[in-house]
């Protein structure tokens, strides 16, 4: 039976109201063949920061775990969409196996990671999520249960990966997975003073790690524009344990022990609150550290120890901004930082990246460059700055990233996504009547 | 759809010459830029609304509406939700007219009961429906602080302003968790056409004022607001003022 809920992002901007269904199997292709009118979306854990997971007065499928099983001699491993990769790593991790890509949070779905297309800090290793994927199951606007690859209707599989669900509802995938001694990571941690120095310093060393990531204060202005904290590393070996982690080397990620209150006034995040939390932070890091050893939820997921930190945002929301810029258009990294610390409005710490290629996905965001994620409250002021920000993005040839944006018209989409008329000839052919929906691609016309 | 800043794609306006309608055009092409539907009686006046609207560079559609034939209400808004989702309808029209004239001439008070009143109620059923349908959308009820306590100088306007200001009120609270939502906008004193000619009130405001407030109360999903924000404390004085007393108040 249908439920009506009103669904927002993980952002908690921009509530709608849709008839949720938890459905599996053949359940799934029900509710696809009798979507009315305003269409039918699968919804993961809800952590994309914007629209994609809401169906305004149509129907929103939600997750459904299932059973996690894996192939020893190959180490793929097959489970339902609907299951977490938090679920998934506790499963895989006692084994000596892990996801050759995590985002930011492991409470997202299996489906939900296909159908953003997530990256990680191994981006310029390992590429998106949807690299790993061996082949997927999806049910179609026809009913119809069709399983893709990148071998197997390659052209309907790039359209999925990346396609926010608008292609179909992902129910099953194939994951790649790694081998690792134990579940921690040997970390680097330098502190950079400004913002060439950050980029310089990625562009040195990141080759040498699968894991990079800095942190950027995006309140500091001056000579400190730009300072960050750069994080790199690998996952630990037995051999570079010691003391108790060494006699249980493999330990599966534990839920979150602290949960923000349910209720939190506006105005907690603001400048004053947020410049000394993040002077604090750029102080108490280390100039340089090497070979530090660290759980692997620290080093991957460090927001995941709070349940729901998204509250404290207050009732009105926060929208996050991340977009991508190409390799050679440092000047306008520097433009988009230095335009942020002008403006002053309060962003925690936050993320600067170097991606490396990007992939066949059609909507997939990711592409050679550096990358900037940033939290901001939602208020109607931020309008002109996200506009400036995107006009310096498009005009290098970047984007801004679907799963985290909230607010971005269609004009914009397509400056930014050069290979959207192919996205929409393959939905045009797999679903024509447009019964996948959301409020996403009504805002995007997608 | 609005989106996560409370820009909408589209805009229906229901009266749209009025001149706040327009204000409020203004305000929104200066934010984002939806596409303004114009539901008015054709004319001049509406083709000047729907150039000015144009010469901002907003998308416009115009659509034949007389808030007096509530009979044709149901089909209008069901064919404009049709082609565009209503991400915010602006409940914008209404007549003030000669307030001596309007409680002693049956004809002038039955067309100020009728548009102000019913046409307003007959829309406001219209956009719930579609709404509702929708899982999403803002009603903005231009309503006025004459409804919140009616005075002998404009009793009839200011009785109109109460019944509809009540029902879009109730209308909100009906639709609470539907998705949509009612903002009701209580301005005092707006210095437009329409009160053209009249000396204005203490914290008069213009239209713009108004739009602006339209705007933000959108973009908040505020259920009611006041323009100015003073006035609300000053009506909430008045409220309360004794009726012999309040007789002999200069308003």
């Amino acid at each position: 039976m249908s439920e009506l809920r009103t669904l927002t992002g993980w952002g908690g901007t921009a509530p709608t109201v849709a008839a949720t269904l938890r459905a599996t199997g053949s359940e799934v292709v029900a509710a696809v063949r009798q979507a009315g009118p305003r269409g039918l979306v699968a919804r993961g854990l809800g952590r994309s920061y914007g629209d994609p997971a809401q169906n305004a007065g149509g129907t929103v499928l939600l997750p459904v775990p299932g059973p996690i099983d894996v192939d020893p001699s190959t180490g793929v491993v097959r489970t339902s969409a609907g299951t977490s990769l938090h679920d998934l790593m506790v499963e895989l991790v006692p084994r000596g196996l892990f996801l050759p890509v995590t985002p930011g949070t492991r409470y997202v779905t299996v489906g939900g990671a296909i159908a953003c297309d997530v990256h990680g800090k191994s981006h310029h290793v390992a590429g998106t999520f949807g690299r790993h994927v061996v082949s997927l199951e999806l049910v179609t606007a026809d009913g119809s249960t069709r399983t893709i690859g990148p071998d197997r209707d390659p052209e309907l599989f790039w359209a999925t990966v990346g396609g926010m669900g608008l292609t179909g509802v992902i129910t099953r995938a194939d994951l790649r997975t790694i081998p690792i001694e134990t579940s921690y990571m040997s970390v680097t941690t330098t502190r950079l003073p400004d913002l060439d120095a950050a980029l310089d310093a990625m562009r040195a060393t990141d080759q040498g790690f699968t894991y990079s990531v800095a942190w950027i204060d995006t309140l500091a202005r001056g000579r400190h524009l730009g300072r960050s904290v750069l994080s790199q590393g690998e996952h630990a070996t037995r051999a570079e344990l010691a003391g108790r982690a060494a006699q249980r080397p493999l330990v599966p990620p534990g839920n979150p022990r602290l949960a923000a209150p349910p209720h939190v006034p506006g105005g907690l995040v603001r400048p004053a609150t947020v410049r000394a939390f993040n002077e604090a932070w750029f102080r108490k890091a280390p100039a340089h550290r090497v070979g530090e050893i660290q759980p692997m939820p620290a080093f991957f997921h460090p927001l995941d120890g709070v349940a729901a930190w998204n509250r404290l945002y207050g009732p009105r929301g926060f929208v996050q901004y991340q977009c991508v810029v190409p390799d050679d258009a440092e000047e306008t990294m520097a433009r988009i930082v230095e335009r942020i610390a002008g403006e002053g409005h309060a962003s925690f710490l936050s993320v600067l990246k170097r991606f490396g290629p990007g992939n066949e996905g059609l909507l997939s965001f990711p592409m050679a460059g550096w990358t900037l994620a940033l939290d901001l409250p939602a208020h109607p002021g931020l309008a002109d700055l996200l506009e400036s920000l995107d006009e310096l993005t498009v005009a290098v040839g970047g984007r801004v990233y679907l799963a985290k944006d909230a607010r971005l018209g269609a004009a914009r989409l397509r400056e930014m996504y050069p290979r959207l008329d192919d996205f929409l000839d393959v939905r045009r052919r797999v679903d024509p009547a447009g019964v996948f929906q959301s409020d996403l691609s009504r805002r995007l016309e997608l | 759809m609005i989106n996560a800043l409370g820009q909408p794609q589209t805009v229906l306006l229901l009266g749209g010459t009025s001149d706040i309608a327009q204000a409020v055009v203004a305000a929104w092409a200066r934010t984002c830029r939806p596409l303004v539907v114009l539901a008015a009686r054709p004319g001049p006046r509406r083709d000047a609304a729907a150039a000015r609207t144009a010469a901002l560079g907003l998308g416009v559609d115009v659509v034949d509406f007389d808030a007096e034939q509530t009979d044709e209400h149901p089909a209008l808004i069901d064919a404009v939700a049709r082609k565009h989702d209503i991400d915010v309808a602006v409940v914008a029209f209404g007549l003030l007219g000669d307030e001596e004239q309007a409680w002693q001439d049956h004809d002038a008070a039955v067309a100020l009961a009728r548009v102000n009143y019913v046409g307003a109620v007959s829309v406001g059923v219209c956009l719930a429906e579609v709404m509702r349908r929708q899982g999403h959308g803002m009603i903005v009820a231009l309503s006025s602080v004459a409804g919140e306590r009616v005075r002998r100088s404009n009793f009839v306007y200011g009785s109109t302003k109460a019944g509809m200001d009540g029902f879009y009120l109730g209308l909100g609270e009906a639709l609470r968790g539907s998705g949509a939502g009612v903002l009701v906008v209580r301005p005092g004193f707006v210095r437009t056409k329409m009160t053209e000619g009249r000396s204005p009130a203490p914290l008069s405001v213009t239209a713009e004022q108004v739009a602006d407030a339209v705007v933000a109360g959108v973009a908040r999903r505020a259920e009611l607001v006041w323009v100015p924000t003073a006035m609300r404390g000053v009506m909430s004085g008045l409220r309360h003022v004794p009726r012999p007393l309040f007789r002999r108040l200069p308003l």
